[in-house]
């Protein structure tokens, strides 16, 4: 067998699955009191949750509630203005798929799009280097994304952009904003499932300090069925035992240091700023910016950007109605939302939650859960 | 006003073989159609004595018009070819084909193109028997579009809303071959193992089937754009069924499987072109499963799925860990962010 199927194997086996569920069941049961609510801060724990069905299986009394893990969805307007401006303004624009949806004050970048502006969709920056090279009009690249991302921004900055590239980051940085959802008046929030993928480059280390100040624990996870099952069976245990502690249950990939050459690289072109998460709060230190010494790849230093001209046209009113923020800070569920499934879908979203497939509302709009059929 | 329901421009959503085209072909191409096409099945069936004429069209672009396990020529015949069989008319009695070019398109390409068509056909048993030409200035078409259309005779007509309670739901092969090798080929992505599309005539296979399975046989469909996801809700629409999958059966190859992964794809809804559904009563599913893996395009053939009564017209996965609805495509298949 090849090595990629016994792999998957391993992670995707039916059977340790239902142990796992029989081990959480019992956990939860041994804490004794309901709800548990635990939060995990990743998209991509939400599309596996979904896709592998496993919040079918999970007990009653447990509520998993995605936070704001969607890089997409916590973009905040102003941010996505300043991309629509400079594509109005005849600047050609490259950015990820799922930001082309996604609504600023008065439109997004397909709206700009459908206008005339230039806009490529991209997988990661290299293409975006390969698109500057094929011309030599300024192309700026609407960098989104957590530390995951920004570190692939950060070593192309480093290892040297064509000079008619641009950097409009909107980079954010996951560790600071758990602190504002834990002091979140009305959070009932029990303990944490954190991003694999981003302590693989964090280290598991930096939430030690969150845990002391917090009080609440943290279980590291991947994102196989089982990696999820495992760490929820982890956390719960923490929970019921009072222990507030860091866990690392994704050692396959996780140390305690992390990546410390992509560390470097990150806060070597980074730098944390203050600034508002679309529908949540402004987070001390939540954005990446460039430092001064990368502000000759900097679009906001690089060209003047006409926003005023956009916060003319007044936005949508449904959008007032959008509880994304609340949804993304665990205090309300998509079904809470009267947009919901009404409005408020993935072919004319109203918030950022319904364009990006990592966004709780799109999710749950796509993967809806269902128990009632026959069983095999 | 159903059409005021639709946005005012045609966009690619509205091809892409999803919930969109469905409403597109709904609310203005079924203004005033027959009944036949109010089937919106594979093909028409016209009562002739004696048996049922099958007819099907299809219009075929694709870039890159030459792709890993096929070319826009083969992918015509088998297109239309695939159609016919899957309404019961596993002979093709001839196709028609058109063909609009773009002026400056390589003659060479096009005889590349053409002898393709004519391998097709011959591995189908079918000729070309009629077609037409025009030529476009620059710009104003792409390259190349081929439209082919086809007829073939039946005794019996297999609809796509034949499915009953108990029916069990075969795949002939492995699923995503064609559109993940295309999107790899578009995109230039290189992955170690090669992509290859599955683009291939399946009448000889279907002819198969339908001996060893005979009325049991209660429905087909090929799962093309949309893939098998669009084609279960078809199924489970028309046919007012619950159709539940059993996802760890569903045949993936593994470097389609990993690129799906990497691209955050899900195979159940990436296009094939040489694959069949068939929708089987459970007591010939042993007899016409044997029959499709006799085939050399259905050696991968298995069960992937089962019809209930509950839950008329949802499609449901069992993953293997819990349950979840299974979505109706829609729009194009683009890349996750990270």
């Amino acid at each position: 067998m090849p090595d990629a199927a016994l792999r998957e194997l391993k992670f995707r086996d039916r059977g340790r699955g239902e142990g796992l569920s029989a081990a959480l069941a019992r956990t939860v049961a041994e804490i004794g009191r309901a709800p548990v609510s635990v939060m995990h801060v990743c998209g991509s724990h939400e599309q596996a949750i979904a896709r592998f069905g496993l919040r079918s299986g999970f007990p009653r009394d447990l509520h998993v509630i995605m936070g704001p893990g969607c890089p997409v969805c916590i973009t905040d307007q102003p941010e996505v203005d300043e991309a629509v401006a400079l594509a109005r303004q005849g600047i050609r624009i490259a950015t990820y798929g799922d930001m082309l949806r996604v609504p600023g004050t008065s439109a997004s970048l397909a709206d700009a799009q459908a206008e005339g502006a230039r806009v490529d969709v991209v997988y990661g920056i290299d293409q975006a280097i390969a698109t500057a090279r094929t011309s030599p009009d300024p192309l700026v690249f609407f960098a989104t994304g957590f530390e995951t991302t920004a570190v692939t921004t950060a070593a192309a900055a480093l290892a040297g952009l064509p000079p008619n590239l641009f950097i409009l980051s909107a980079h954010k940085y996951i560790p600071p904003v758990m602190e504002i959802v834990c002091e979140m008046p009305g959070s009932r929030i029990e303990g944490f499932i954190a991003a694999g993928h981003a302590a693989t480059i964090t280290g598991w280390g930096i939430f030690e300090a969150f845990v002391a100040r917090h009080g609440v624990p943290v279980v590291i996870a991947g994102f196989e069925p089982l990696d999820i099952l495992a760490a929820l069976v982890r956390l719960t245990e923490l929970i019921r035992d009072g222990r507030r502690t860091v866990e690392n249950m994704f050692p396959r990939c996780v140390t305690r240091e992390g990546n410390l050459v992509a560390q470097r690289q990150l806060w070597q072109v980074f730098a944390p700023a203050g600034g508002r998460w679309r529908g949540i709060a402004h987070v001390p230190n939540g954005n990446l910016r460039l430092r001064d010494a990368w502000a000759h790849l900097d679009a906001r230093r690089q060209f003047a950007i006409d926003l005023a001209r956009l916060w003319d046209e007044a936005p949508s009113a449904l959008s007032a109605q959008c509880v994304c923020g609340e949804i993304m800070s665990g205090l309300k569920t998509p079904s809470d939302c009267p947009l919901f499934g009404a409005e408020c879908v993935p072919d004319t979203p109203v918030g950022a939650c319904m364009v990006s497939t990592e966004g709780t509302c799109r999710i749950w709009r796509e993967y809806g859960e269902q128990t009632c059929l026959s069983q095999r | 006003m159903p059409v005021a329901a639709l946005n005012r421009h045609v966009a690619m959503k509205h091809g892409a073989g999803g919930r969109s085209m469905r409403r597109l072909i709904e609310e203005v191409f079924m203004r005033g159609a027959g009944s036949d096409a109010a089937a919106m099945d594979d093909g028409a069936a016209i009562r002739l004595s004696g048996g049922w004429l099958i007819v099907s069209t299809d219009s075929h672009v694709i870039h890159p018009l030459v792709f890993p396990g096929g070319d826009i020529g083969r992918l015509a015949v088998a297109g239309t070819v695939n159609d016919l069989a899957m309404m019961g008319a596993t002979e093709p009695l001839g196709l028609t084909c058109g063909v609009i070019l773009e002026e400056g398109f390589p003659i060479d390409e096009l005889v590349r193109l053409q002898a393709s068509m004519v391998a097709a056909c011959e591995e189908a048993g079918t000729t070309i028997v009629a077609g037409d030409t025009k030529v476009m200035r620059r710009a104003e078409v792409d390259g190349i579009i081929i439209n082919t259309a086809g007829i073939g005779m039946t005794h019996r007509v297999i609809r796509d809303s034949g499915l009953v309670p108990g029916d069990v739901l075969i795949v002939s092969g492995t699923l995503g071959d064609h559109g993940m090798a295309v999107m790899a080929a578009r995109h230039k992505l290189e992955f170690r193992d090669e992509l290859r599309s599955d683009v291939a005539p399946l009448n000889g296979l279907i002819r198969l089937a339908l001996a060893a399975g005979g009325p049991w046989i209660h429905a087909m469909k090929d799962p093309t754009r949309g893939g098998l996801a669009s084609v279960l809700h078809e199924m489970a629409d028309r046919s007012k069924v619950g159709i539940v999958v059993d996802e760890p059966s569903v045949p993936v190859r593994p470097q389609v499987r990993a690129a799906a992964e990497l691209l955050g794809i899900d195979p159940l809804f990436i296009a094939n072109e040489g694959k069949a559904v068939i929708a089987v009563a459970p007591t010939a599913a042993d007899a016409v499963l044997a029959a499709v893996r006799s085939h050399p395009y259905g050696r991968d053939a298995v069960i992937v799925a089962r019809c209930v009564a509950e839950a008329p017209g949802t499609v449901v996965v069992d993953t293997g860990f819990g349950r979840r609805f299974l979505s109706e495509p829609d729009g194009e298949l683009l890349p996750r962010i990270c």
